[in-house]
């Protein structure tokens, strides 16, 4: 201690580990306003910022609400898109959608879990594994626009026209690093301890990964799935070039498929009301389906953990 | 207690145990271990460890954490092998066969030295498929084969009359004294003839230990069983030998009533009273 200690120094030192000279109470006052003031700026603009989120987000829900429901009836899900003017539907668009995602989700769903389970179980930190998690992480996050144009240049013009199996390829594309990231991820969660205790009884290592390490990441993939299943339900870009939309009832996959993203794409911008309004009860439905799936995907994650 | 009133199957039924059965190899070594080096990559975690493990006898093993008890534990099932970097050097010999030699069939090893961990381990399926599932590993049975198999292996680690009425509900629901003592019926339902028991007792309450420490007394009537343990009253319970690791050697191994009190070497009696570890 130093030679020139203050009475308040000889009461630190019968507090052990806290020595040096005295506090000087204007400093700490001073010290203590700005930190109030910092944190009184830091909280108002956090509220503020999430004020303007919240509002955006509510005025899209509002109006998105407001103008599907007004536009909402029973012809929407009975009858096929017609011209304006003649009291047309959604229901190819709806059967169209429904179809290529569904298609996309049962050959995207396997692959995606294989790859997460070679990443996740084989894989851990060899530097082919990391290539292959690093391009599947931009693959997450590329623009879906791009994998449109890759699908079209792979199965569009080879084949000599737009296709629904092509809008399937194109969503395929994009649900498998959903499904990819979220089965590493959960498969990461499993202790090494229990699948050390499936080794030890003797079983081989896939049999460890296909009836021990899949039961008990399940519900977290199941969960990964149904969230990519909200993502390529609303996805409009990919399907441009690719089954490009179609105004007549079809559910042939080798030809130009309906779907509910393009119906609203080409609607919304058109100069007829009732077009306008399909859009809109479109849009909502696709919303409510989204929405649905987010539910269902965190109550299974809920009712397993 | 609840292990009395459950039903005891006939253990003569399974042609596995009566080889076993004979007194006369009752202190033969069932493994074997002869200058045992182990490396995590380059560093070297046992070094020339000779040890015999007798044929239905508890082998203690103590010492400080880091000493290599349970890194010897993870060779005699090879699980080591999971993991590239790690390797070990000597011999573990059982039935005449050195079983880190790289050709040795590591599935078929396994079935003959359990392993219960730390922490239980039960997989997230029923009560029944816990058990079924390693015995389908290595054998075909009938569906009644398979229930008697299941309800012998349930009684052996005292657990049947807890669990009988609810075979079919998941393991999860279990408490973690009974998930442990699933995890024991688990690895004696594939009938091996090792049982590697990793600090069994390190995650339960007082009374789940004693019921694990009084089924080790039982289970070593028929299996040899190897115990990690960092309680030296346990080590003084249930084994018959113990052995002493410190800093990767075996510093000494002897029956455990002379080891607790008249040990040999001056570093096992410093950690015995306390004075490192």
């Amino acid at each position: 201690m130093s030679a020139t200690m203050t009475p308040q120094g000889t009461n630190h030192g019968a507090n052990p580990g806290v020595s040096g000279p005295a506090k000087d109470k204007a400093v700490a006052a001073a010290l203590g306003r700005s930190r109030k003031r910092a944190d009184i700026i830091v909280r108002s603009l956090s509220y503020a910022a999430t004020a303007i989120g919240l509002v955006f987000l509510a005025s899209i829900l509002v109006t998105l609400f407001y103008k599907g429901f007004g536009a909402m009836n029973l012809s929407v899900f009975t009858e096929v898109t017609r011209p304006p003017g003649s009291q047309g539907g959604l229901l190819n668009a709806i059967v169209g959608s429904a179809i290529q995602v569904a298609l996309a989700t049962i050959i995207g769903t396997p692959i995606g879990m294989l790859v997460g389970t070679y990443l996740a179980e084989y894989a851990r930190g060899s530097s082919f594994g990391n290539a292959v998690r690093f391009v599947s992480d931009i693959l997450l996050s590329a623009p879906s626009i791009l994998i449109g144009l890759f699908v079209y240049q792979l199965l569009v013009l080879p084949f000599g026209g737009f296709s629904g199996w092509a809008g399937v390829a194109a969503l395929s594309i994009i649900i498998i690093p959903i499904v990819v990231r979220t089965t590493e991820d959960m498969l990461a969660l499993i202790p090494n301890t229990l699948r050390e205790a499936v080794i030890g009884l003797g079983a081989p290592k896939w049999k460890m990964i296909v009836t021990v390490c899949w039961r008990a990441a399940t519900s977290g993939i199941i969960t990964g799935v149904l969230l990519g299943i909200a993502r390529i339900a609303g996805e409009t870009a990919p399907l441009l070039f690719t089954s490009l939309g179609n105004n007549a009832w079809s559910t042939n996959l080798n030809g130009p498929m309906p779907s509910l993203p393009i119906t609203i794409y080409s609607y919304a911008g058109s100069p007829f009301q009732d077009w306008i309004e399909l859009a809109w009860a479109g849009a909502l439905l696709i919303t409510l389906a989204v929405l649905l799936l987010n539910i269902l995907a965190r109550s299974v994650l809920r009712s397993r953990t | 207690m609840s292990s009395t009133d459950a039903p005891t199957a006939p253990a003569t039924s399974f042609g596995g145990m009566q080889a076993r059965s004979s007194a006369a190899i009752n202190q033969a070594s069932r493994i074997s271990v002869r200058n045992l080096d182990f490396f995590y990559g380059a560093n070297k975690a046992l070094k020339g460890v000779n040890l015999e493990l007798p044929d239905r006898q508890v082998t203690g093993m103590i010492g400080p954490s880091g000493c290599g008890k349970s890194t010897l534990l993870r060779v005699l099932n090879r699980m080591y092998s999971l993991y590239p970097g790690q390797r070990a050097e000597g011999e573990v010999l059982m039935e005449g066969r050195n079983m880190i030699a790289p050709d040795v069939d590591l599935n078929e090893l396994r079935s003959k030295v359990g392993m219960v961990f730390q922490k239980p381990t039960p997989f997230p399926m029923t009560i029944y498929e816990n058990i079924a599932f390693g015995i389908r590993l290595h054998e075909k049975l009938s569906k009644s084969q398979m229930d008697d198999r299941i309800e012998w292996a349930l009684s052996r680690a005292a657990i049947w009359g807890e669990v009988k009425d609810r075979l079919q509900s998941s393991a999860m629901g279990l408490s973690g004294g009974q998930q442990q003592r699933l995890c024991i019926a688990r690895t004696i339902a594939v009938r091996p003839e090792v049982i590697l028991f990793d600090e069994p007792t390190s995650a339960l309450d007082p009374i789940s230990t004693l019921k694990i420490e009084e089924l080790i007394d039982e289970l070593k009537r028929d299996f040899t069983i190897c115990i990690v343990t960092h309680n030296m009253q346990q080590a003084a319970r249930c084994a018959d030998q113990v052995a002493f690791f410190y800093l990767g050697e075996l510093v000494e191994v002897a029956p455990a009533a002379q080891l607790f009190t008249a040990p040999r070497e001056k570093r096992t009696q410093e950690y015995i009273t306390g004075r490192f570890g």
